[in-house]
Order: C-alpha cells, then structure tokens, then sequence
C-alpha cells in the first residue's frame, strides 16, 4: 500500500480526505486503483485517452513522474505520491 | 624592559609574513577563498576600501574576527593604511591560532599608489544607517547590500494577500522601487488578509492606499503604480527594468503572460499560490531552473482552479506564503543564499508542515528550452498552448463554498486581484 496525497481542490470528490492509502506496483495502477474508489477523480486527473492530464502533476516521494518512467514507474510499499494540479488561488480576489 | 613603539614594530615585522600590494592581487585572484581583512578605523574605511575586503577594526579585532572568519585555517590578509597596525594585527591573530596570516606591507596608500582597484562605500545617510542598523550588521547584507536593496527594483503583481504582506516586509526591508500592478479598489472582504489596507480605505484604488502605507513605513520607498490589466499587449512594457517579479496573480492568463515575458526579459519571478489552509512556492528564475510552462505547460479548465473568492483561505496563509515569497525576492537582490529555483516548497497550515518537491526544466518546453530562445532570436516563437478549458469539470459538490460561477473567471481576468 502506499499513500496517496489528495489536493484541497479534490477532495471533494475523493470522500473528503487528505490521504488514502492505496494499492499498486505502478503509479498508473495506485491511480487506476484510486479512480476505482474515486470514480469522480477520473476526468479530473485523466484524459479521455487515459493519459494524465498536463495540468496534474504526480509525484512519487518527491520526484515528478514525467522525469522517471511516467505511469510504469514502480511503487514501493511506503512510498508516498503527491498528486498536484495547478492552484489558481493568489491570496483572494473579491469577486 | 620597556621597548619602545619602532622596537616592537620591527620584531614584529620580522616575525610575519608581508606581502606587497601586487602580491596581495595575485593571491587574491589565484586563491579566492582568502580573507581580505581591513583593520583600520571606520573614518579611513569611509574614505574608500578594497574591494572584496571584510572590516574588522584593529580595536576590536579579538572580538570580531572570530565572527567574519570562524574557520582558523582559511588563509587571512591583513591590510591598514601603511602596513604597521596590520602586522600587529598579524601577531594578535597568529596569537589566536589563525594559522596563515599575512600583512601587506604600504597597506592601501601603496595600494592605491599601485593603481589597484578600490571603491568608496555605499552612502548611507545617518537616518538609514539607523533604520537599517539590523541589516548592516549582518556580514551578508551589510553597507554594500543595503545599497544593493535601496536600488532594487521589484514589481508586484497584486497588492492582495500575497502582495500586501511582500509589500510591508520589502518597504521595512529598504527596497528602493516597488511596482504594483492593481486595477482594483479595496473592498471590505479583502481585510481579513490583504493587511497593507485599511477599513477607512474602503473604496479607494488599492495601488494608492499601498502607496499610503509604504509611505508611512518608509519614506526610502518609490512606488510606481500599474492601474492596469496585465495583458499580452502591455507586458513587456510593465515588467521592464524591474529586478524581480512577486507574482500574486490569481488567474492563470496573467500568470502564463507573465511567465512567458519574465523569461524572455531574464527577470525572475518569485511564484506563490494559496488555496484554503495550503500554499505552493517556488522561484522561476529564466534559464536557471524550470519556468511555469515547465511546470504546467498549460493551465486547467477554471472549474477545477477556482480562486480564493470561491473556494475560501485562511488569512495568515496568504500572509506565510507571501512572507516566503519576499525572503525569496531579497536573496535573489543580494544575491546569497539558494534560491527555491527548482524547488516547489508546499505549506500545510493544518497540519503545521512544510514539504519539498523537485522541479525540473522541461526540455521541450515552449518558452524556456534552448529551442524555444532561438526561436526567438529568430524572430518566430514557438506555438504555446492557448487558454481556458478543453475537459469539462466540476468542482464537486463542496460544502464549503458555492459552485464556481457560470462565467470563465479567465474573462476579465487581471493581474493584482489576488
């Protein structure tokens, strides 16, 4: 299992949480495996081909997947992945 | 026995290493670690000093230079006016344990004789020398960097959560010229955060209500005001001359805008975001470290980036975020420390926890790889990707704010809201 950390712009579709603990070898099964808990996540992190979106970046621990083997890259046990979209927020127009 | 004055001074002289002023250059250009250390008083150092050179008067030199030079071994070059103070000086030190010491014999008047390179100290009035008194006795800032900041030119895009707090702190901190590019008026929901205005300003251009409490701060300070969108069409313009960017936008228009200007000008900008209790930091510095398109080469549909006018922050977030934004500009305008270029640093107020990413340059980026700039040169830029959104998403049924509205926040959008 490892850990999975959801962004404050996701959580509402992922039950609320901060973290889930899910199972995977690879970052595309821990995703997969996140979506299948998650269906709402599905369009938000992936595109209709099912490539990740440009706007999400995934990190395993601290290193951006795109830079390792993408979705092959292996998933240790213990290890933690970051999913994080582009945050908008500046400190807070009035609108 | 009494000894007199020349006695001393030329057992002294005898006993420590000298070194002529063309001896001293040498040394100091083939091994740059050496310590320069001026040991005159502080009347002679204002009359002009070597550059490079640490001031540590002789009269408290015991006291000081285990401060400017901790490490015994690092080898130290001692200079007065004309060689007799720092010879002395060379004996107390060797007294010490420092373990390679030299004085320049002719001190700098030879120096000086010799055609060598000087320069004057920056002019700090007695007032600033005073108001800055916390900086100048900081050996990484001091005199030289004091003045470095009051020439500084830093623009902020934004006086809102971010900008407001970066503003205080980069008046407090001398910084000589702050742009403030915001078109709006200070509204009553902004005060929870936005600290640099005030409830009777209500109404007013946030850029002159800035302008007022910068003013009051530091009188030092110039502000030049934007009252303007940032746009495609003006952003070359706007950015020019300014030594680093503090981008506080909140829409992703002006952020691509400014990424893809600020790298094409080499000016870095110093990025933040907030959302709700959690922040992400990091510094584009052009060429140096990945830019924002390396990061995101294109921006999400607005549904799922809404700002904090929809989706809520915690004060003091804004405020953390934008203070780490500010420590990240003065670094870059003294030039010392390691910058987050390369780093996205997350903030989680809940949790009290900070977390560090590594960023990379993508190298097929549009706007920053090695393509991208001859391109450029060539006077045909690469394509980048457009704006607004392509995937349909919701924000999901939040029960912590209302659905975003109907109208793409990236119409009307602008710099200087956030």
């Amino acid at each position: 299992m490892s850990l999975v950390r959801i962004p404050p712009v996701l959580r509402a579709n992922a039950g609320g949480n901060k973290q889930v603990e899910v199972a995977g070898a690879t970052v595309g099964e821990v995703l997969e495996a996140l979506i299948a808990q998650y269906p709402g996540l599905r369009s938000q992190l992936l595109t209709s081909e099912g490539e990740l979106n440009r706007f999400v970046n995934v990190y395993l621990n601290d290193q951006d997947v795109r830079y390792l083997q993408e979705r092959a890259t292996p998933v240790a046990a213990g290890d933690t992945m970051i999913i994080l979209p582009a945050m908008a927020g500046g400190g807070g127009p009035e609108a | 026995m009494a000894r007199s004055y020349s006695e001393i001074l030329r057992d002294v002289r005898a006993s420590v290493r000298q070194l002529t002023p063309a001896q001293t250059q040498e040394i100091l250009a083939a091994s740059p670690e050496t310590a320069l250390v001026d040991v005159r008083e502080t009347t002679e150092w204002d009359q002009g000093y070597i550059v490079g050179a640490i001031h540590v008067p002789r009269g408290n030199l015991e006291s000081l230079i285990e401060a400017a030079v901790p490490d015994r071994n690092r080898p130290i070059v001692l200079y007065c006016a004309a060689g007799a103070r720092s010879a002395l000086a060379a004996r107390t030190l060797a007294e010490m344990g420092y373990a390679n010491v030299a004085s320049m014999s002719g001190g700098f008047q030879q120096w000086k004789t010799h055609g060598l390179a000087w320069r004057l100290p920056p002019r700090l009035t007695a007032e600033q020398k005073i108001r800055y008194s916390r900086h100048l006795l900081i050996p990484e800032v001091g005199a030289e960097g004091q003045a470095k900041l009051l020439e500084s030119k830093v623009l902020l895009i934004g006086a809102g959560g971010l900008g407001s707090p970066a503003a205080l702190y980069l008046a407090a901190a001398g910084v000589g010229t702050l742009g403030i590019i915001d078109f709006d008026t200070v509204d009553l929901s902004n005060l929870q955060r936005q600290v640099i205005h005030t409830t009777d300003r209500i109404g007013q251009k946030k850029v002159d209500s800035a302008r007022q409490t910068i003013r009051a701060l530091n009188p030092d300070v110039t502000v030049v005001g934007h009252e303007e969108m940032l746009d495609a069409g003006n952003v070359d313009r706007i950015i020019a001359g300014y030594d680093a960017i503090l981008d506080g936008t909140d829409t992703f228009e002006t952020r691509y805008i400014l990424n893809d200007a600020a790298v094409a000008a080499k000016i870095p900008v110093v990025h933040a975001s907030v959302f709700r209790f959690e922040g992400q930091l990091t510094v584009f510095k052009p060429y140096d470290g990945p830019c924002y398109r390396c990061l995101y080469p294109s921006p999400p549909p607005p549904e799922l980036a809404p700002g904090c006018s929809v989706a809520g922050v915690l004060g003091v977030v804004p405020g953390i975020m934008g203070l780490l934004q500010t420590n990240e500009v003065i670094k870059l305008l003294l030039g010392i420390g390691d910058s987050l270029a390369g780093r996205l640093l997350l903030f989680d107020a809940l949790d009290g926890s900070f977390q560090e990413l590594r960023l990379r340059r993508d190298p097929a980026c549009p706007v920053c790889s090695d393509a991208a700039v001859e391109a450029r040169v060539a006077g045909r830029p690469l394509a980048v990707p457009g704006f607004g959104a392509d995937v349909p998403f919701v924000l999901g049924a939040s029960p912590n704010g209302p659905p975003p509205s109907a109208a793409s926040p990236l119409a009307g959008a602008a710099g200087g809201r956030s």
